[in-house]
């Protein structure tokens, strides 16, 4: 039985394995893999399953891409696994998004740092919008943090979890402003946060951009102000931080793009920061992404290096006094 | 009744082709262990990108329907539960295959899909707006409250022993915390990086299920190898009709108790048809046939994991929240189209939300017939020997895992949990507990870490949990399950000595 049990095992494996590949100049010569941190129908997935949708065209990769999603704990699980388990032979890809892994890292207990991954190209970025449900009383920053000054550490505000974006805004808001707020990390993450806002579980929320636009137009939700440096196109009625007097830059927007396993051979790293951008501002990849409300921000290779970069110093910034 | 006004979009020649594609597809990947509701649908919205919306919505929503009740296929003949869904339907349904009433088991559970699912969909269509509001008054204490109900079910679910069912429910939530803890990110029980992302519920599921019946087939075949596994008599469909009419106290039960749970956002499926086998056993005056192959306990779970399709969708068209994972990627297959779902995704896109929602109405029957069919094929599948049943298990057990997340892992993390069942099972211990500890476990945990720091930023966390007319209806429930369990318990063991 046993031997029966790993002989089969160990097929699997052997199959699962068997092909490698070998000399770069014809790469992709195969499917390839992106590894998404959170589960099938998040914001992420489905931004990545649009982005990558036109890989086998022939000004493409010439090669489709297949979604695999390895969801937890905020996105930990799928990182580590993409630092420390993944084949750096440009098979397989991830997703990155910033400043996610990059404040988890500094608060440690994960496998991986921005010295893990080598980025390729930045698809995406989903500033955080500061939330409350369409019948609060709150109609502005102002009030939101009124109500804080006067009730120290009762307002609760949900957010999708720690470490990340919403979390890093909301950081900066209550050092902003000096107040002490209750952030409530949710367990089924940006959803499960809205829901929370929208029942009035809790009395605001910092919440993704596109998916808050969604909820506006679905009349259940108020937006009070866009964590980001300047307004956004999808809601150019919704003031920034700044112009309510509350200083925040742009630190906790969601960038969302492709990076690869440190090790990956040079020339298919080349490759894809060539190739990779283009593929990404294909025109139907951007209809699509406008029909789901989902902000577009390509960058290169080299303009995510910049960008990784200065995120991990003003991150360490703030992080260090928690 | 303006969705009577777009039953005709569902009969044009491609509406009616997705919604056949969807409903046979759906049957035969709900059959199959380790693909579940989610992945089926998942793998399928990448065709809906070129296909008109209401199209491909009509795929999907068939899909969706039929992988749930596909699920019964597998449970009952090889006791391995297609998605977690179908957990409650192993315990009778399988029984009643065992004792040679494999198709007998299989009509019941179409029939009473077909009931419950009618039934949650028609409450969708007339019902949706009362049923919105409902959806949000389930926060973090009373979706706490609810996990507790489920606990309450583990000690007396499919075992003999009340202590041990408790104990196997241990071990389920025990498992169910390893892993990075999901709200705080801190590390539990990782001795090794494959355990990192926790025990991921479909190769558990199949583990526990599937290869404590592996082993048990191979063990057996190798003393008579032309041992059949089933033998399946002949039942005229007639008769299983007439039975599921006579069963209105399991119907009923199963349908309502399926629609409630299946409304809750993020409790939902999982559950509901566990807890509808459970209440429909405290009312019934057969408790004690309930796990030898008693039909109401098919009817019962069958019903409710149809009957919560439906309201598992008021969330997700009228507030664009997901219940359920499936909803979730569902979501994903409404925005792929530009159709933001709130509470006028009637009034705005009324020409693709009701040939939807028709369809799944219209899908109910069509899955139905079909899975009467398959009931009919189900005795050729009875007739393969044994030991060639173990190995088709064993590849789709391995591949089920394999499948979740194209990890190796999950298929180690399968055969080691289900070498562990094996011998828990030679003690008297049973599958079902444990997993409904280990699904469980995350429920109760989240919620009440999301409740008491809420509740930490206002009253306390007493007040939060045990103040509120639905909490404390809730807790009254949980009493009221837990003392009933006990009087009968006790009562049993008097009966016993006197005899």
């Amino acid at each position: 039985m046993k031997k029966l049990l790993a002989g089969a095992a160990i097929a699997l494996a052997a199959l699962a394995s068997s092909a490698q590949a070998d000399g770069h100049a014809t790469y992709p010569e195969r499917p390839i893999m992106l590894m998404v941190s959170y589960g099938a129908g998040g914001a992420t997935d489905f931004q990545a399953r649009i982005v990558t949708m036109t890989a086998g065209n022939d000004d493409a990769l010439g090669m489709p891409v297949a979604i695999i999603n390895k969801p937890g704990a905020g996105g930990r699980v799928g990182w580590n696994w993409l630092a420390t388990a993944a084949d750096a032979d440009g098979y397989t890809l991830g997703a990155y998004n910033i400043p996610h892994f990059i404040a988890q890292s500094i608060q440690g207990g994960v496998e991986y740092s921005a010295d893990s991954f080598e980025p390729i190209a930045n698809w995406g970025a989903d500033p955080a919008v500061f939330v409350v449900a369409a019948d609060s009383e709150f109609n502005s920053m102002a009030d939101v943090i009124d109500w804080a000054k006067a009730n120290p550490g009762k307002l609760t505000f949900s957010g999708a979890g720690l470490f990340v974006g919403h979390h890093i805004a909301a950081l900066q808001i209550e050092k902003a402003a000096g107040v002490k707020m209750a952030y409530i990390p949710n367990k089924s993450g940006g959803s499960g946060a809205m829901k929370a806002v929208i029942a009035g579980e809790v009395m605001a929320g910092v919440n993704n951009l596109s998916d808050a636009f969604r909820a506006r137009e679905a009349g259940t939700i108020k937006i009070l102000g866009v964590a980001d440096l300047e307004r956004n196109s999808f809601m150019e009625d919704v003031p920034t931080m700044r112009e309510q007097g509350l200083d925040v830059d742009n630190a906790s927007v969601n960038f969302r793009g492709v990076m690869v396993p440190k090790g990956t051979p040079q020339a298919i790293i080349d490759k894809l920061a060539e190739t990779v951008p283009a593929m990404f501002a294909n025109r139907r990849v951007a209809g699509k992404m406008k029909a789901g409300g989902s902000p577009m921000h390509i960058m290169t290779r080299d303009e995510v290096l910049e960008m990784w970069a200065a995120r991990e110093v003003t991150l360490k910034d703030l992080l260090a006094g928690l | 009744m303006e969705f009577l006004y777009y039953f005709d979009d569902v009969f044009t020649l491609w509406a009616f082709g997705m919604l056949l594609l969807g409903t046979i597809f759906g049957l035969i990947l709900g059959a199959t262990p380790g693909l579940s509701p989610t992945m089926a649908v998942a793998l399928a919205i990448p065709f809906t990108f070129k296909m008109e919306p209401a199209h491909g919505l009509i795929l999907l929503g068939a899909l969706y329907t039929s992988t749930v009740a596909g699920g019964a296929v597998s449970a009952i003949l090889l006791k391995i539960p297609g998605a977690p869904a179908n957990i409650a339907t192993t315990l009778d349904g399988h029984a009643m295959a065992r004792n040679g009433d494999g198709k007998r088991a299989l009509q019941l559970s179409f029939l009473a899909s077909l009931f419950g699912g009618v039934a949650g969909v028609l409450l969708l269509i007339f019902a949706t707006p009362i049923l919105a509001k409902w959806a949000l008054v389930f926060g973090p204490s009373e979706s706490f409250w609810i996990a507790i109900l489920g606990v309450t079910v583990i000690g007396t679910l499919g075992s003999n022993s009340v202590i041990k069912g408790l104990l196997a429910g241990c071990i389920g939530l025990w498992i169910s915390t390893i892993g990075f803890d999901d709200i705080l990110g801190t590390q539990r029980f990782i001795f090794h990086s494959s355990l990192a992302g926790g025990i991921n519920i479909i190769p558990a599921l199949i583990g526990l299920f599937a290869i404590p019946q592996v082993i048990s087939m191979f063990a057996k075949g190798r003393t008579r190898d032309d041992l059949e596994v089933l033998s399946i008599k002949p039942h005229p469909l007639r008769k299983a009709i007439t039975e599921v009419g006579r069963r209105t106290r399991a119907l009923g039960i199963g349908t309502s108790v399926g629609a409630i749970i299946g409304l809750i956002p993020g409790v939902g499926g999982q559950i509901a048809g566990l807890v509808a086998y459970d209440q429909t056993r405290n009312f019934s005056p057969d408790r004690e046939k309930f796990g030898t192959g008693h039909s109401e306990g098919i009817i019962a779970a069958e019903s409710a994991n149809n009957s919560m399709v439906g309201p598992s969708l008021v969330p997700l068209l009228t507030l664009s929240i997901p219940g359920s994972p499936t909803a979730a990627v569902l979501l994903g297959g409404l925005i792929i189209h530009g159709i933001f779902p709130g509470p006028n995704i009637f009034r705005d896109y009324p020409e693709v939300v009701w040939p939807f929602i028709n369809s799944m109405l219209i899908g109910q029957i069509l899955m139905c017939v079909f899975g009467l069919m398959i009931a009919g094929l189900a005795a050729n599948v009875a007739r393969v020997p044994r030991a060639v049943m173990a190995a088709v298990v064993l590849a789709l057990a391995v591949f089920g895992s394999y499948s979740v997340q194209l990890s190796m892992d999950d298929v180690f993390v399968m055969l080691i949990l289900g070498a562990g069942m094996y011998f828990l099972a030679r003690y008297g211990y049973s599958a079902a507990p444990l997993v409904l500890g280990l699904i469980l476990g995350p429920i109760a945990e989240g919620n009440f870490v999301e409740g008491a720091m809420i509740a930490a930023a206002q009253n306390g966390v007493l007040p939060y949990f045990f103040t509120g007319t639905l909490n404390l209806v809730l807790i009254a429930i949980v009493l009221g399950s837990i003392v009933y369990s006990v009087w009968l318990e006790l009562k049993n063991r008097n009966q016993g000595r006197a005899l």
